[in-house]
C-alpha cells in the first residue's frame, strides 16, 4: 500500500487511518514507554503501535495494562523518571482513568495522550461526542483537536514539543474524533526522521526527573500551606502554554515548509468578507466548509471557524477575530445538561471569550452529532440559515438548537 | 529456611552489627509514635539502599510522613495514588529500562519499589498489582498493612481483622460485631495467580529481627516483580501504648493469626511455623486483648477467631498460607 517516495522532509506517502497516523507520529517521535489498553474507537492506535514495535521500527517499552487507571498511572511515573511517554483512550475508558488523569497534569507531567472521542456510557454508544476529553478542561492539559490524519501525525509531534518545553510542561490530550478521524483513511505525507530530529528535540525533565542522582521529593502533602501558590505556577504554564505554541508552529513550519498559518489555535476557512460564521471543533468542519462553498453560490457570505486548540483557549485571537462578524454559531458536540441557557461546552467557552466585546457578535449554539449521529451538509446549511436570522434579529444570546434529533 | 537461602544468592544481613547505620528515611514525617508502618519505611530502604527511586500510595504513609518542605526521604521518591501501588511500579521501571536501553542514562541497577496500604494495595489496587505482577520488571511492592484506612481516620478494610472496632465498624446498641469480614489473604493470592512472580512474602518489621530486611534483599535480588505485605500494628488504630509495638507484632505471629512465610519460586518456607507439630502457637486472645478494638469482644467472639486460625493451621492444604481442604478428588 505504500508509495515510498522521498518528498524533501518526508519520506513516503501512505494511505493511513488518524489512529495509523498517530502511530507514525509515536514512531517518529522515538517514544519510550507505551501502555495500552483497550477501548474502541481509540484502540487502533495500540494496534498499529503494537505491530510497528514488533517490526522492530521502534524501541520501546510497550505494556498491556489491567485498567486504564494503571495505564495512564504508568505513563505518568515512566514520564517522572524521565522517559517519553505515550497512552490514550475512548470514552467511558477515559473516565475510569480519570484520577490518573488529574495528577498527571497537577504533577506537570508531559506525557502525550490520544482520546479517540466517543459518547460516554450509558447507553452504550461507539460514535464521537467530545464529553470525554472535556472532562479534563479545567485540570491543567492541554487539549487539541485535529481534523485530518496529516494533523494528527503532525500534533503528535507539535504535542510533544509544545508539553515538553521547560515554559509548559503540561500533559497532552490529542483529541480526534471516533470512527470519522480515528477510522477514515487519508494520504498522509510522513515526514523523514531526519526533519523529525531537527524539529523535536529528546525529553530532558531535567530537575524534576526521579532518579538516585537527583533525589527529589515529588508531590509531597502541602495542603493550605502551599497548594494555592502551587495552583498559580501550573495556571502561569498554561498562560505560557500560548505562547510556546505559537513559537512550536513557526519552528515547524520552518522545517516542514509553510504548513500552518497564525494564529495556529484556529483555522479560517472564507471569512474575509463573511458576516456569519459557524465554529466547531473536529471533523465537523468538513460538513460546515462544504456548506459554505454551497451557500457563497447562492450569494451568502458565510465562513467557518475551526477551533483546534480548546486548552489554552486562545481568548485575544478568537475575540480579534469573531468580534468581526455580525452572528456566530458555536456547534457543539458535546452537553452540558444545565448549563446557562441549557448550552453546550464550547458555547459558554466563546461567549465568555467574546464578553469584553462592546458590540458584540449575536452568539447562538447547535447541539448536534452526538454519538456518532452524522452531521450532514444539509444539518450545517441549517445551522447557518439560524445563525443569519440570530444576525438580523435584536441581539438573541443563549439561543439553543438541537439539530439532527428525532423530536 | 535452610534450602531457600541456599538457591537464593543475596547480600544477606547476619547481624544486628551488620544493619547498615546509614538513614534513608530520616527526621521529618509526622507519624504517630510506636508507628510500625514507619519502621517499615525505615527498614525497607535501609535494606535497598540509596540507588532506588520509591512511589508512595496515599495512606499514612503519604500524609503523615511527607509534607512538604519536611520530607522524610533521602532517596527520590514521589506520591502515588491510592490504588497505584502496581502501576506506579511498573511506570518507573519501564521507563527506567527504556532511558537505559536507549544510553540516555548510566545502565546501572537501580531498585523500583513501590508500597502502599492494605486498602490501597489490598482492596483498591489489587488489580493493578496483580498487573505490575504478570511484567518481568525489577519491582518490588511493598504492602505496609496497619489493618485499616488509618490515615482517613481507622476504616475498616478487607484486612482488617474480623470483629475490629473501626470508625466504620462501631459497637452498637443492637450490634456487636459490624466488620465480619475475615481477613484477606494477598500475599498467598497473589502468588497463587502469578506463578511467575518469584518471591512473595509476609513479614514483621521487628520480628524476628532482621527478618524484614532480609527479605528485603531477597526480593531485591531474585530479579523480577516481587511483593511482599508487612503487618504493622498501629497505635492509634488498634488502640495501645505506643511502647507496646513490636511486641503486638510478635505476639499476632505468634497467635498464627499473621502467618510469617515466604514464597520462594513457588516454594512456601515458614519464618515462624505456627503448626502444632512445629513451634506451635500462643491462644489468640493473648494477642487480641492488649488491644482496644477488641474490647467489646465475648468470650464466643474470641473462640470463633481461634476456630478459624486452628482450621488454617490445621486443616489448609498449605497450612496458614493456602486455604485448600485436602487433595485432589476425581468426580465419577
Ligand atoms: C481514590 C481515593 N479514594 C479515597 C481516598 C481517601 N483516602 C486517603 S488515605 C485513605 C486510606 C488508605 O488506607 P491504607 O491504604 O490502608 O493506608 P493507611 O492510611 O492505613 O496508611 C483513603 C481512603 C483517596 N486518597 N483516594
Ligand atoms: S495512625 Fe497508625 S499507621 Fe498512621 S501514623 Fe499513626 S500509628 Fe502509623
Ligand atoms: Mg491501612
Amino acid at each position: 500500500m505504500a508509495v515510498a517516495q522521498p518528498v524533501g522532509v518526508y519520506e513516503r506517502e501512505d494511505l493511513l487511518t488518524g489512529c495509523q497516523a498517530v502511530a507514525e507520529g509515536i514512531r517518529l517521535a522515538n517514544v519510550d514507554v507505551i501502555a495500552a489498553y483497550p477501548i474502541r474507537p481509540y484502540t487502533e492506535v495500540m494496534d498499529a503501535i503494537s505491530k510497528i514495535i514488533a517490526d522492530g521500527k521502534l524501541v520501546a517499552e510497550y505494556i498491556v495494562a489491567d485498567s486504564e487507571h494503571s495505564q495512564f498511572e504508568i505513563v505518568k511515573h515512566a514520564a517522572s523518571v524521565g522517559a517519553r511517554a505515550f497512552a490514550g483512550s475512548s470514552g467511558t475508558g477515559w473516565m475510569y482513568g480519570f484520577e490518573a488523569l488529574v495528577v498527571t497534569a497537577t504533577d506537570r507531567l508531559p506525557v502525550l495522550f490520544l482520546v479517540g472521542n466517543r459518547a460516554l456510557d450509558d447507553p452504550g454508544a461507539f460514535g464521537v461526542e467530545h464529553n470525554d476529553a472535556l472532562a479534563i478542561r479545567d485540570m491543567g492539559w492541554l487539549l487539541c483537536w485535529v481534523a485530518t490524519a496529516q494533523e494528527a501525525l503532525e500534533h503528535v509531534l507539535l504535542g510533544y514539543r509544545i508539553a515538553e518545553d521547560r515554559e509548559v510542561r503540561m500533559p497532552m490530550a490529542l483529541a480526534m474524533d471516533g470512527a470519522f478521524l480515528t477510522h477514515s483513511q487519508h494520504i498522509v505525507r510522513i515526514p523523514s526522521q531526519e526533519a523529525v530530529n531537527r524539529f523535536l528535540p529528546p525529553f530532558d525533565l531535567g530537575e524534576r526527573r526521579l532518579h538516585p542522582d537527583n533525589p527529589v521529593s515529588i508531590a509531597p502533602q502541602v495542603n493550605e500551606d502551599w497548594v494555592m501558590e502551587i495552583r498559580r505556577q501550573n495556571w502561569e504554564a498554561a498562560r505560557r502554554a500560548r505562547g510556546v505554541i505559537a513559537t512550536a508552529y513557526e519552528e515547524f513550519n520552518q522545517v516542514f515548509g509553510q504548513r500552518y498559518r497564525p494564529p495556529y489555535s484556529f483555522e479560517e476557512f472564507l471569512t474575509d468578507d463573511a458576516e456569519v460564521v459557524l465554529i466547531g471543533m473536529g471533523t465537523v468542519a468538513m460538513p460546515a466548509r462544504t456548506a459554505v462553498r454551497r451557500l457563497r453560490e447562492q450569494g451568502h457570505r458565510v465562513g467557518y471557524v475551526n477551533l483546534r486548540w480548546f486548552r489554552p483557549f486562545p481568548t485575544e485571537e478568537l475575540r480579534e477575530s469573531l468580534r468581526r462578524f455580525r452572528a456566530v454559531g458555536v456547534i457543539d458536540r458535546d452537553f452540558a445538561h444545565g448549563a446557562p441557557d441549557d448550552g453546550g461546552v464550547l458555547l459558554h467557552e466563546v461567549r465568555s471569550c467574546l464578553y469584553p466585546v462592546r458590540e458584540r457578535p449575536a452568539v447562538v449554539n447547535f447541539i448536534t452529532g452526538l454519538g456518532g449521529r452524522d452531521v450532514s451538509i444539509q444539518d450545517a446549511i441549517r445551522m447557518y440559515e439560524i445563525t443569519q436570522e440570530a444576525a438580523r434579529k435584536d441581539r438573541l444570546d443563549g439561543f439553543v438548537t438541537w439539530v439532527g434529533v428525532r423530536e | 529456611m535452610a534450602t531457600a537461602d541456599k538457591v537464593l544468592v543475596y547480600d544477606r544481613i547476619k547481624g544486628v552489627k551488620q544493619i547498615p547505620l546509614e538513614e534513608f528515611y530520616t527526621s521529618g514525617h509526622r507519624t504517630c509514635q510506636g508507628c510500625e508502618s514507619a519502621t517499615v519505611m525505615r527498614q525497607f530502604i535501609k535494606a535497598a539502599g540509596p540507588r532506588t527511586v520509591v512511589a508512595g500510595s496515599t495512606g499514612c504513609m503519604y500524609v503523615a510522613n511527607t509534607s512538604y518542605m519536611t520530607t522524610p526521604w533521602i532517596v527520590p521518591w514521589m506520591h502515588t495514588q491510592l490504588g497505584a501501588g502496581g502501576s506506579s511500579a511498573v511506570g518507573m521501571a519501564a521507563g527506567l529500562r527504556a532511558l537505559m536501553r536507549k544510553n540516555r542514562i548510566p545502565q546501572e541497577k537501580i531498585h523500583v519499589i513501590s508500597f502502599c496500604g492494605d486498602l490501597g494495595g489490598g482492596d483498591m489496587g489489587l488489580s493493578g498489582i496483580s498487573g505490575a505482577l504478570q511484567t518481568d520488571y525489577d519491582l518490588l511492592i511493598i504492602m505496609y498493612d496497619n489493618e485499616s484506612a488509618a490515615n482517613t481516620d481507622i476504616q475498616a478494610t478487607g484486612l482488617t481483622t474480623w470483629g475490629a472496632q473501626t470508625t466504620f465498624s462501631p459497637v452498637g446498641k443492637v450490634e456487636r460485631i459490624m466488620h465480619r469480614r475475615w481477613k484477606k489473604n494477598v500475599a498467598a493470592m497473589l502468588a497463587v495467580g502469578h506463578p511467575n512472580c518469584r518471591y512473595v512474602a509476609t513479614a514483621c518489621a521487628t520480628f524476628p529481627p532482621l527478618d524484614f530486611l532480609n527479605k528485603v534483599r531477597k526480593a531485591l535480588s531474585i530479579g523480577g516483580p516481587t511483593f511482599i505485605h508487612t503487618y504493622d500494628p498501629c497505635p492509634k488504630g488498634w488502640d495501645f501504648h505506643p511502647r507496646y509495638s513490636h511486641e503486638l507484632g510478635e505476639l499476632g505471629v505468634r497467635s498464627g493469626l499473621l502467618p510469617l512465610y515466604e514464597i520462594i519460586d513457588g516454594e512456601v518456607v515458614y519464618t515462624y511455623d505456627a503448626r502444632k507439630t512445629a513451634k506451635g502457637r500462643i491462644p489468640v486472645r493473648e494477642y487480641l486483648t492488649r488491644q482496644g478494638r477488641f474490647a467489646h469482644l465475648t468470650e464466643e467472639d474470641m473462640a470463633h477467631i481461634q476456630r478459624m486460625v486452628d482450621q488454617m493451621w490445621d486443616e489448609w492444604e498449605v497450612p496458614g498460607v493456602a486455604p485448600f481442604r485436602g487433595t485432589l478428588k476425581v468426580s465419577a
